[in-house]
């Protein structure tokens, strides 16, 4: 019976090169019939890792600044009828709804960005106005860019309900994916087509794995979802009936 | 159907069985989400005890869901046999609950459980699980006998067997067979090797398909695989002549649950006949695969029952059993903790939700397994797994799912490790499937007295399955 890691000790892991087929936790090693140590405090940390993303609240203030430089004007912040933490996991209802609609400005604009927090503040902090800057970058300049919005305890459809009372053609969502053990802070940018309340996933086009290095990069989920875009306005509708080139339209259902 | 009932001096009305049943069930988010659920504990309380007055009978005459409309019900009250149901038909849903426990104490329990099964509607089942608690769950579903086979015999006492989920991000066939490899050294994988495909193209499941055909052929091992893509895409892979064991189909309790999973009865029907056509089990020849979960139906816009009023996700998951046992399925997994916190809260939701559907399938005659699993954003952990494995190893659940280090790194969930389920086995004494046994033991993993202690990789001749340096 092995007590000890693999690869522990003087002989190296005969587990490394089926390591690199997979990120798959294979080859633990035991301890008696249980998982050794380090497996289990590697598990643990991971899993730390992305509770906290779930629950660590979004640094609106620093998401403001770093919006400030885009040249998009003014944010405006809104909160969703979901109260607390606690309220937005068990009532994706709420989460859905913004707390208030008033005051949003509605000038016609062909684009609008809504930066929610979904399930990873984290994931928003790190990655949403680098995916934003390249967006606004790979945007045919013709159009007109409304204000962005940014909304916290918030769910995908949020944007349906912010677009439609924006007169906004097109919204792009950016929210914090669900956490997993590998990966706490991915990125989804999800875009839908006349923004109104109603609206399903199956109306959704999803960007979704932005996390670089890792996962997808921003230049190349700004291409995709500019492609996408021209594909939405010449088809008059988003959703399954939009194929997206690149292969990545695939809607991801935890999040809506 | 209407009921009153007083609890410390407040009196309660519940206007419908519907009613009745949402507020009778034991508090979770997803019927609170529903807007079934009871407003308060005392409400509970009540709704329990009016529940428990209910005649067994009534869940004949007054459908949970439209027979009209929804081919679920349709098969359920078609299919009752009223011959089985007469030895349990003076009972009310509490009188039941003692007569299952009774039933449960006696040496034959197995035997009279399976005989009155085909009276037993999944509403009755759902009723009664309400007012039983955990251990009245453990002590029934341990009662209960459902053996099923394909090229192993799944569900005879002292045993656990386990689903080996190799899946992988991008169905890279060497990562596949990385983690197969590890399953098996860590004796997994007796239930049925399933992959959860990256993507739902017939090409990569074929791939699968194969790959998996190739192991099982070229090491002798007693096990079936399954390529967990749509039944459509199965069928069609069938047709093609691609090795297909177990056909596959995630079901749910209502006809438009199943809409929304691209699936009705009549294609149940030709999957079925599709698999059982290829007489590839050499044990038995159960061929199908189901997986549900309470929720499913909420999630997907199709919870409406008599009178437009939500149904409780307990009942719709039980409704779905009833629906897979026309199948006489090899395998039913209710994948239980990875739907979200809207539906299960935290550990303790989806602790008691586990029991309930391993008590309700069972009870239906169904080969239950589970998947004991949770997602980031529920409040639950590792150890809320290790109580589920505990009480459901208990309870004698057919399988469970495992994965490799407890984190799927395709579905972003966690479910049991290899070791846990070696760990359970241990603590148990519960043992593989009989013809896989005696294969871990031909290999080393298992020794002569059938306990899985797992092989290190340089000891196998097994590495070569996944292209290992000898």
């Amino acid at each position: 019976m092995s007590t000890l890691a693999p690869g522990s000790g003087r002989n190296p892991d005969p587990w490394a090169p089926l390591r690199t087929t997979t990120q798959a936790r294979i080859g633990l090693g035991r301890a008696g019939m249980s998982l050794p140590t380090a497996a289990v405090l590697e598990l643990q940390a991971s899993l730390a890792v992305a509770r906290d993303a779930v629950h660590l609240p979004l640094d609106v203030d620093a998401l403001l600044s770093g919006l400030a430089g885009l040249g998009l004007g003014t944010p405006i912040v809104l909160t969703s009828q979901a109260g607390d933490r606690s309220t937005y996991l068990r009532r994706p209802d709420l989460g859905r709804l913004p707390a208030s609609l008033d005051g949003l400005p509605n000038d016609g604009w062909d684009v609008g960005f809504v930066i929610a927090d979904g399930l990873s503040s984290k994931a928003v902090a790190e990655h949403a106005v680098a995916t934003l800057r390249a967006l606004v970058a790979a945007l045919d300049p013709e159009l007109r860019v409304a204000p962005p919005v940014v909304i916290t305890q918030a769910r995908v459809a949020a944007g349906d309900q912010i677009g439609q009372a924006m007169g906004v053609g097109t919204v792009f969502v950016l929210i914090g994916e669900r956490p997993g053990l590998s990966v706490a802070d991915s990125l989804g940018v999800y875009l839908t087509h006349n923004p109104i309340p109603g609206r399903t996933d199956a109306e959704r086009n999803c960007i979704s794995n932005i996390h670089p290095p890792q996962g997808l990069g921003y230049a190349a989920a700004a291409a995709t979802a500019v492609n996408l875009l021209r594909g939405a306005q010449e088809l008059g509708r988003s959703g399954v009936d939009l194929k997206d080139t690149s292969g990545m339209g695939e809607i991801k259902d935890s999040l809506d | 159907m209407i009921a009153t009932q007083v609890v410390n001096g407040h009196s309660y009305q519940f206007n419908s069985l519907v009613e009745l049943l949402g507020k009778a069930s034991p508090k979770r988010s997803g019927d609170e989400l529903a807007g079934c659920a009871a407003s308060c504990e005392t409400e509970r309380a009540a709704a329990q005890a009016a529940l428990a007055e209910v005649d067994l009978t009534t869940f004949l005459n007054e459908a949970i869901v439209p027979y009209e409309s929804d081919e679920v019900t349709r098969l359920i009250l078609d299919s009752h046999s009223a011959d089985a149901f007469e030895p349990i038909s003076h009972l009310s849903v509490g009188g039941f609950r003692d007569w299952l426990l009774e039933i449960a104490a006696r040496p034959d329990a197995s035997t009279t459980l399976a005989a009155v099964a085909p009276g037993i509607t999944p509403e009755m089942a759902a009723a009664v699980s309400k007012i039983m608690r955990n251990s009245d769950l453990i002590a029934v579903g341990k009662a209960c006998r459902v053996v099923t086979a394909f090229r192993t015999t799944l569900g005879l006492s002292g045993r656990l067997a386990t689903r080996l989920q190799p899946n992988h991000p991008t169905d890279d066939l060497r990562g596949v067979a990385a983690s197969l490899l590890d399953g098996l050294l860590l004796g997994q994988g007796d239930a049925v090797v399933g992959i959860n495909p990256a993507g739902d193209s017939p090409q990569a499941s074929a791939d699968l398909l194969g790959l998996l055909d190739e192991v099982r052929q070229a090491y002798d091992i007693p096990m079936q695989s399954c390529v967990l893509s749509h039944l459509s895409t199965t069928i069609g892979l069938i047709e093609a002549g691609a090795p297909v064991d177990l056909v596959f189909q995630s079901i749910g309790g209502t006809q438009g649950t199943n809409t929304s999973f691209g699936v009705d009865l009549a294609m149940l029907r030709e999957g079925l006949a599709a698999g059982q056509s290829l007489g590839r089990g050499t044990v038995g020849n159960n061929v199908m695969y189901f997986e549900t979960g309470q929720g499913s139906s909420l999630s997907a816009g199709a919870n409406l029952g008599a009178g437009g009023r939500p149904v409780d996700q307990q009942t719709l998951e039980a409704r779905a059993y009833g629906l897979a046992r026309e199948f006489s399925p090899l395998l039913v997994n209710t994948v239980v903790g990875f739907i979200g916190p809207e539906y299960l809260y935290d550990g303790k939701q989806i602790i008691r939700a586990g029991l309930e559907d391993h008590f309700c399938g069972k009870l239906l005659g169904l080969p239950m397994g589970v998947d004991v699993c949770y997602t980031n954003h529920a409040e639950a952990d590792f150890d809320d797994l290790d109580t589920l494995l505990t009480v459901l190893a208990a309870a004698g659940v057919n399988f469970v799912i495992t994965v490799p280090g407890a984190d799927d790194v395709m579905l972003g969930y966690q479910s049991l490790s290899y070791h846990d389920a070696l760990v359970i086995r241990h603590a148990m004494g519960l043992k593989p499937a009989p013809e896989f046994e005696a294969w871990l033991k031909r290999q080393g993993i298992a020794d002569a007295y059938g306990t899985v202690r797992g092989l290190e990789l340089g000891a196998s001749r097994l590495r070569a399955l996944a292209g290992a340096a000898s």
